[in-house]
């Protein structure tokens, strides 16, 4: 892979230990990749929980902290992924003094780096969206089809290692997404039946990316008749991505990248029908109406100022079951506006918790499950009730209001 | 003789170990109990078994970017497959891998390698040449 003579340098260690690993880092994965350079990104964008990284992960930062600041400062504006702790509620939640001590250590090695704790996996909605052609490094994988798909930038799933690699580089290797050849139509469906909530856009979503199933599959999709909300675009590519780890899709005259099908090179491809059989039979996997219910959770991604308000506005004048915990998650920035407007207010009157800076599945939730005794768990995303089943639960997904009908109930209306 | 396959480079260091086999997918956040080394999603082709050690041949990589830090983390405390050999990796399995100093290999040239190694063949992976060889064959 050729290096600019600044990597180069990097490389040498002639800027620092944290740079030459980045730079070793970025060539064992362009080189499986065959990448013949890197690209300049203008962000970087880190998934690490602390569930995640362990112990072994947050020592790997902190040995980065402890060099001179010269060496260790990060080169391009990097931001951070949610929290598995939100320090100021964790202990009612089963969390342990460990998990937050873990968590305390590795912000305060991020802050070292000069990484700006945003602790959001929705930075295309609060903090600065991509544009169209920019080539970015981010983690958490929706963020990454939404910026790919939605507002046309240039990213591969940048893994925690990787994106710390490009925000102290300033480089990504040259592979996948970055490359043209790779943004064209490989899979071409066609939609029968219209969404209409968040949970619609997001099982249309899990059915594409679980019949695409491929980091190197491009769905474009026909048929769609309205454009979607930003919150909607956000459900239905988060779940695509859960489901097929598919990072990019078109929707044919709405995505920046195809105003006609032709521009993707789908025109030739079969196209293959998602009618509202196919929908219905997903929702069915996910099913449990009658069923007590543990937990609600509104999360994956982290709710906008925007749905913060839909779920307070269903919360008003109503209370949640004695048996069913309520959990909303939300990144800090937006949590204060929400307070402002009363949203937070509306939740907490109605016996629910908004967690700052998380996100309930990347909380330790195996732990926090168990230390709660929850099992049934139900959610309008259709991301986290893919997550969940590896983590003992038994996930259930429905309506924004039909869980907040559910948690007043303490069983699935 | 020894049967030889060939596949593209891959990453982390040349070793040998036992197979196991399935035409599933992986994702250490989705399908792992990484306390206990054992697939725990109920609706995994390998439930219930450790991977603790194991040579893991499955089909792709599936959801998100956690299984990056997970390889490193698992490696760490000796409760890790001993390699990971794909039909497709993505990006997120080979940044894990590189950070992890774990092997992976993927794109096999004589097809589905979920056909061409079966569990509990003893296989010996070089991802530097891009070949893995069957132990056992005659």
């Amino acid at each position: 892979m050729k290096l600019e003579p600044k990597a180069e340098a990097m490389l040498a260690g002639e800027m620092g230990a944290a740079r030459m690993w980045a730079v070793e880092h970025q060539l064992q994965v362009g080189r499986m990749f065959d990448a013949s350079d890197m690209v300049e990104v203008s962000q970087a964008h880190m998934m690490a929980d602390p569930e995640s990284m362990g112990e072994a992960g947050v020592a790997l930062i902190e040995g980065f902290a402890a060099l001179p600041e010269a060496d260790r400062r990060v080169a391009i504006p990097m931001i951070t992924d949610p929290r598995g702790v939100d320090l100021n509620y964790y202990d009612p939640l089963g969390q342990t003094e460990d998990m937050a001590n873990l968590e305390r250590r590795f912000i305060a090695a991020c802050r070292s780096l000069g990484i700006m704790m945003t602790n959001t996996c929705i930075n295309y909605q609060t903090i600065m969206s991509p544009v169209r052609g920019d080539h970015v490094a981010y983690g958490d994988t929706g963020v990454v089809i939404y910026s790919n798909s939605i507002c046309g930038a240039r990213s591969n799933f940048e893994g925690g290692p990787s994106a710390l690699a490009a925000g102290l580089t300033g480089y990504t290797p040259r592979y996948g997404l970055h490359l043209e050849e790779n943004r064209r139509a490989t899979r071409r469906y066609v939609v029968e039946e219209q969404p209409r909530g968040l949970t619609d856009w997001g099982v249309l979503g899990a059915v594409v990316g679980r019949r695409a199933g491929s980091y190197w599959e491009v769905p474009v999709i026909e048929g769609i008749e309205t454009v979607p909300t930003s919150d909607q675009a956000k459900h239905m590519g988060a779940a695509m991505a859960s489901y097929g780890s598919t990072p990019l899709f078109h929707i044919v005259g709405i995505t920046p990248e195809c105003a006609a099908i032709e521009d993707v090179d789908g025109e030739g491809l079969r196209g293959e029908k998602i009618t509202k059989d196919d929908l219905d039979e997903f929702r069915g996997g996910f099913g449990a109406s009658g069923e007590e219910v543990d937990v609600v959770v509104f999360a994956a991604p982290q709710l906008s100022l925007v749905e913060m308000g839909e779920v307070a506005a269903l919360c008003r004048g109503r209370r949640r079951h004695d048996d069913t915990a309520f959990l909303v998650c939300t990144p800090a920035g937006v949590y204060a506006d929400a307070k402002s407007t009363g949203f937070v207010d509306a939740i907490e009157d109605f016996g629910g918790r908004v967690l700052q800076g998380t996100c309930f599945y990347q909380q330790y939730a195996r732990e926090i499950g168990e230390a709660n005794g929850w099992t049934r768990l139900l959610s309008n995303s259709a991301k986290i009730v893919n997550i969940l089943g590896g983590y003992g639960y038994k996930p259930a997904l429905a309506s924004m209001e039909d869980c907040v009908a559910s948690a007043e109930a303490g069983r699935i209306v | 003789m020894v049967k030889v396959l060939r596949c593209h480079v891959g990453i982390g260091p040349r070793v040998e170990g036992e197979a196991m086999v399935a035409n599933d997918n992986f994702s250490a956040r989705y399908d792992l109990d990484r306390n206990r080394g054992v697939f725990s999603r109920p609706e995994h082709a390998l439930a219930g078994q450790s991977y603790v050690d194991k040579i893991l041949v499955l089909n792709t990589a599936k959801g998100g970017v956690a299984t990056a830090w997970m390889l490193y983390e698992m490696m760490s405390r000796g409760i890790a497959p001993k390699a990971l050999l794909l039909n497709s990796a993505n990006s997120i399995l080979a940044q894990g891998a590189a950070l992890a100093n774990m092997t992976l290999c993927d794109r096999f040239d004589a097809g589905d390698v979920t056909q061409l190694i079966a569990t509990a063949d003893r296989v010996r992976v070089d991802p530097e040449a891009g070949e893995v060889t069957m132990l056992d064959a005659n």
